[in-house]
């Protein structure tokens, strides 16, 4: 291992454990607890990908996430982050976006070509003609893709968690740890969430080789792990702050949602690369990714290096690099000056050259030198590492989103946040606190104030630590006549680019983000914003604050699609009869939260089986499970009166004893529910909705009721009473034998109901018409009604009963021409378009809707129609919402189509334009393959037009009941 | 995680509730003009406001009256629905 280093004092890999992996068909080896970038660099690999329009090579940047030149797939996962992810024990990884291999990829030639490719190209180039637009967007998709997604991949999902705490800390650095801590001593539950496999933060990378600071890391890690009320979760990140300090924090297991009193932000900040010619190089890397490097995974970042730096910082990861046997052939120093670690560079013999300005990095496939200008003399150095330390940007999208502002601050060069929220706290270098004890002092009194803040107890006036000095560049750019001065990495952002979209007009940082795309890329602008807002500011002449920056919504870092789907924890409810359903072979649908049969499955298929249920029904008796419709009971002195204002049609002069169907409209007179109600007594009624409505339209009418000052009590007895449709010529014998109810006709005729015994329990009987023949509604007690069911399909043995689903229900009701709300009807149709005006009583003086419904009486444009079929060939059957074309022109869609077994016909609705509406009419029927079908109007019910068979004359029931 | 504090049942975690739009005291059907009626059901002011809110407790079967800030999400006060009527909208 080429450039792994002699065991560092805080490394993070375990060196007794090897993991073998292969990396674009060669095998590399590295160490337990590796990323793949670590094992890559430490077998001296240096190229680590090609970049996302140029495919220009890459190596490491940030190695902290806040880049993706190291982005891999494999065979089952794409975008796998190779500078966070460890390698899987015998993993074949492979770089995104090359043709052919990482070493000779193809699509390096765009390169060559990029000057015809200027910033916008994209929109302008490709936008007309239009009709090659769908051409180039393949071509274009093809060359810019980041992996490549196998649809054949199987579902994951990951569980959503909930955790709850009092105080959360985001970000456990020095000052993270810090206020956990204080927080903790007030007795409160503490949450330290770090997106690091360890906590420590920049102690432990940045100060890694600082004996001084040994004793107060020890101290900070023991008192944590000392505390039982401080929950630490590493390997996690906050990628999104909701309000009420509802954060999504996004763990390798699944997303939490961690719901916190208050929040303690130490997220810290981002190190923003240098922009200048070939800045990208790779070798060329932030000096924070050099010290991750070597601190946590002993790895020599380079042989002979060069800093870049504008901080101290910089001076101290020259110091780290001679620790570690690399030769620091210089500093250039742009700005920073003396500081208590530029003393010990000094001695140690490294030139340090001050007024030192970068010009370019030279090299083929990485890094080989550098063009410098000192005091503006160029000059030049050998070197295979740029360290490059010229500033930070705040990790502040959680405070963003809290609704906290940023301000500038010209002494740090940095941007600071101000106005806090609420409960939301800030400390460290997010808050411009640059010192180690600074640090620890301000987190401290941020996680004071934190618990303080969750007893309701007064928070003390805050100290401020901001440093004195500058720790970024105020402008660390530096354009080159040839350009390749790279602002964002993940889209090949030039300077030129950007230069480019502001001389069109694109000045406004928002418009300037979209027009160029910076920090649109996977990295969200983390190494970029702030060098396009510096670069925006600088050319418009306004201040940083006056340029302003681009919202960092959630998810503020890319979150697995798995994570955001979460398990399905949907509720399932079943019907009394469910296990019966089941012994019969029913093949279940979903039908709103219910579990339904769509059919049996008695026969050779399904729609043997259908057509066998819908036979049953026509010419003997079949039995369905209406268990799932909406059932709701109204009380008091005020329900007809409810009744009569919730529904359309008039309910208060139905008798006792009588069912009316029960249609209802919102306030802009589109249809939203029907159902069948019944009156029990003057001041009772029960009344069915449609099995998806009913827990919106029991909220729905109580809420009426309080708004109306009504006298009425609705109970949703939905779960408690259980129904069945019993239809069928056979019906009335059948059930004659069961009950002691007299069901002649003139006892008990059509549409009225009755109340009476059945199998030895009370029921409510309805005489509906739905499926078109005689029947029976039954409603009985939920826990009587699989007794009720197992004795009627018993009996009905003999009468040839079968039990029917959904779907043969489905074709029954069509026949009849009988519409499904919801299916038949839309979000915008009203009752006169679908063709029941009949059901709307404009003599009542108040009702939902209805001043809207006297309005749209006038103004009608389409109506529902029944068609039948004119071809019979199997493949020119429509589907639901196919178009009816007329000239050209959409005049409607089918709503309902079936093939009709008793009536050997393809039938179907449409809602159609009134001037294709008149019987015999035909329409043209677009189908999904683009061909057209006829079909013809036809008067409905296409069956039984005169209803004889729902309400049929005793003789015709062979003297029965 | 939002939570509110209602009459009798306590500290509830919001998603426990439905909302059900804001208390708007409706037209009187029969002296109603078509633009007003209109305006009524299309138009609704979004300007940000303390405003009076329908909010329905699923798991009680209880409707609510929240006070809502609708600019910074905050909720000032809770009644029973059936009291705390104001129609004032």
């Amino acid at each position: 291992m080429m450039r792994r280093l002699s065991p560092q004092p805080l490394e993070w890999i375990n060196r007794s454990q090897s993991v073998t992996f292969v990396f674009e068909g060669e095998e590399i080896k590295g160490f337990d607890g590796d990323v793949i970038s670590s094992a890559l660099w430490a077998q001296g690999h240096k190229v680590l990908g090609r970049s996302f329009k140029y495919h220009r090579r890459r190596g490491l940047l940030s190695f902290a996430n806040h880049d993706i030149n190291v982005m891999l797939q494999t065979a089952d996962t794409p975008n796998v982050r190779g500078d966070v992810v460890q390698p899987e024990q015998g993993q074949t990884y492979k770089a995104v976006n090359t043709f052919g291999s990482l070493a000779q990829d193809k699509g390096a030639l765009v390169e060559w070509i990029s000057k015809f490719l200027p910033v916008g190209f994209y929109y302008k180039a490709f936008y007309s003609p239009k009709f090659l637009f769908p051409k180039w967007e393949r071509l274009i998709r093809e060359m810019a893709g980041l992996g490549t997604v196998d649809t054949s991949w199987g579902e994951r999902r990951q569980p959503k968690r909930y955790r709850h705490c009092d105080v959360a800390v985001i970000g456990a650095g020095p000052s993270g740890m810090a206020a956990a801590i204080a927080a903790a001593k007030q007795g409160v539950d503490v949450c330290l969430i770090d997106e690091n496999p360890y906590i420590g933060g920049s102690l432990d990378y940045q100060y890694a080789n600082e004996e001084a600071l040994e004793v107060t890391r020890d101290d900070l890690k023991t008192t944590i792990a000392e505390m039982d009320n401080i929950q630490v979760i590493t390997s996690a990140f906050v990628a999104g702050f909701y309000g009420d300090n509802w954060l999504a924090v996004n763990s390798q297991q699944g997303l939490i949602k961690l719901s916190a009193q208050s929040v303690v932000v130490a997220t810290g900040v981002f190190e923003q690369p240098a922009v200048f010619r070939n800045n990208d190089l790779p070798g060329v890397m932030n000096a924070s990714a050099a010290q991750r490097l070597m601190a946590r995974y002993a790895v020599a970042p380079c042989k002979e290096a060069v800093v870049l730096t504008a901080n101290p910082e910089g001076y101290r990861a020259a110091l780290d690099l001679i620790k570690n046997g690399v030769v620091v052939k210089a500093i250039l120093d742009t700005g920073c000056g003396e500081n208590s670690w530029s003393v010990p560079v000094k001695q140690a013999g490294i030139p340090v050259f001050e007024n030192a300005a970068i010009i370019e990095a030279k090299g083929r496939k990485a890094l080989q030198g550098v063009v410098y200008a000192v005091n503006g003399v160029q000059q030049s150095l050998d070197c295979d590492g740029l360290l490059m330390s010229v500033g930070w940007a705040p990790a502040g999208a959680p405070l963003y989103q809290a609704g906290s502002k940023f301000a500038y601050n010209a002494i740090l060069e940095q941007l600071l946040p101000q106005e806090l929220p609420q409960g939301v706290f800030a400390c460290g270098r997010i808050n411009g606190v640059f010192e180690i004890v600074d640090q620890i002092k301000d987190g401290q009194q941020a996680g004071m104030a934190a618990a303080l803040a969750v007893q309701d107890k007064s928070v003390p006036d805050f100290t401020d630590y901001t440093a004195t000095r500058a720790h970024s560049h105020s402008y660390p750019i530096w354009q080159h006549p040839k350009g390749k001065e790279f602002i964002d990495f993940d889209e090949d952002i030039q300077i030129k680019d950007l230069k480019g979209a502001i001389a069109q007009g694109f000045d406004n940082i928002e418009l300037m983000k979209r027009f160029s795309t910076i920090g649109m890329g996977p990295s969200q602008g983390k190494h970029s914003n702030m060098n396009g807002i510096r670069l925006l500011a600088k050319l418009t002449g306004k201040s940083i604050d006056q340029t302003g920056s681009t919202t960092a919504r959630p998810m503020f870092h890319p979150t697995e699609v798995s994570h955001l789907a979460g398990m399905r924890f949907r509720p399932e409810r079943l019907t009394p009869m469910h296990a019966f359903h089941q012994q019969a072979k029913a093949k279940f649908m979903e039908a709103g939260v219910w579990l339904r049969p769509e059919y049996y499955a008695t026969e050779s298929s399904r729609e043997a089986s259908i057509a066998a249920e819908v036979a049953a029904v026509r010419n003997a008796v079949g039995l369905i499970d209406v268990s799932t419709l909406g059932k709701l009971e109204v009380f008091g002195r005020d329900s007809a009166e409810l009744m009569d204002r919730l529904y359309t049609m008039r309910m208060s002069n139905m008798a006792v004893g009588a069912s009316r169907y029960a249609l209802m409209v919102d306030d802009s007179g589109v249809v939203i529910d029907d159902g069948v109600a019944v009156r029990y007594s003057d001041e009772h009624f029960y009344v069915t909705t449609t099995t998806s409505t009913s827990d919106s339209a029991y909220r729905m009418i109580q809420k009426k009721v309080i708004e109306w000052g009504l006298k009425v009590t609705v109970l949703n007895r939905t779960g408690q009473i259980g129904a069945m449709n019993l239809a069928g010529p056979n019906s009335r014998q059948l059930l004659s034998q069961l009950t002691d109810l007299d069901l002649s006709n003139e006892a008990f005729p059509y549409l009225a109901m009755r109340q009476a015994k059945v199998c030895g329990v009370d029921a409510t009987f309805i005489r509906v018409g739905f499926v078109g023949e005689l029947g029976y509604e039954i409603h009985v007690s939920a826990q009587d009604a699989e007794h009720v069911w197992q004795q009627i399909m018993l009996l009905g043995e003999s009468f040839a009963i079968k039990p029917f689903g959904v779907e043969a229900q489905r074709q029954l009701r069509l026949e009849k021409g009988h519409i499904i709300v919801g299916q038949d009807t839309d979000g915008l149709t009203n009752p006169f378009e679908a063709n029941m005006p009949w059901a709307v009583h404009f003599k009542k003086t108040y009702f939902l809707g209805k001043p809207s419904l006297v309005r749209l009486k006038t103004l009608q444009k389409r109506i529902l129609v029944g068609f039948e079929l004119l071809s019979a060939a199997a493949d020119d059957m429509p589907l639901e919402s196919n178009l009816i074309i007329d000239d050209g022109e959409m005049v409607g869609r089918v709503t309902s189509i079936g093939r009709s077994a008793t009536l050997q016909k393809v039938i179907g609705l449409a809602m159609v334009e009134l001037a294709c509406s008149q019987v015999d009419s035909e329409l043209t029927i677009k189908l999904s393959d683009g061909r057209m079908v006829s079909a013809k109007v036809v008067k409905t019910p296409f069956y039984d037009p005169q209803g004889l068979l729902q309400k049929p004359q005793e003789s015709a029931l062979g003297g029965a009941a | 995680m939002k939570f509110v504090t209602c009459p009798s049942l306590g500290r509830r975690a919001l998603s426990e509730f439905t909302f059900g739009g804001r208390v708007e005291k409706e037209t009187d059907q029969e002296a109603v003009s078509e633009r007003e009626w209109a305006e009524y059901v299309f138009y609704h002011n979004g300007a940000p406001k303390t405003q009076q809110e329908w909010w329905y407790h699923r798991p009680t079967g209880i409707w609510f009256l929240f006070q809502r800030n609708t600019l910074t999400d905050s909720i000032t006060q809770v009644d029973f629905a059936n009291k705390g009527l104001t129609n004032d909208a």
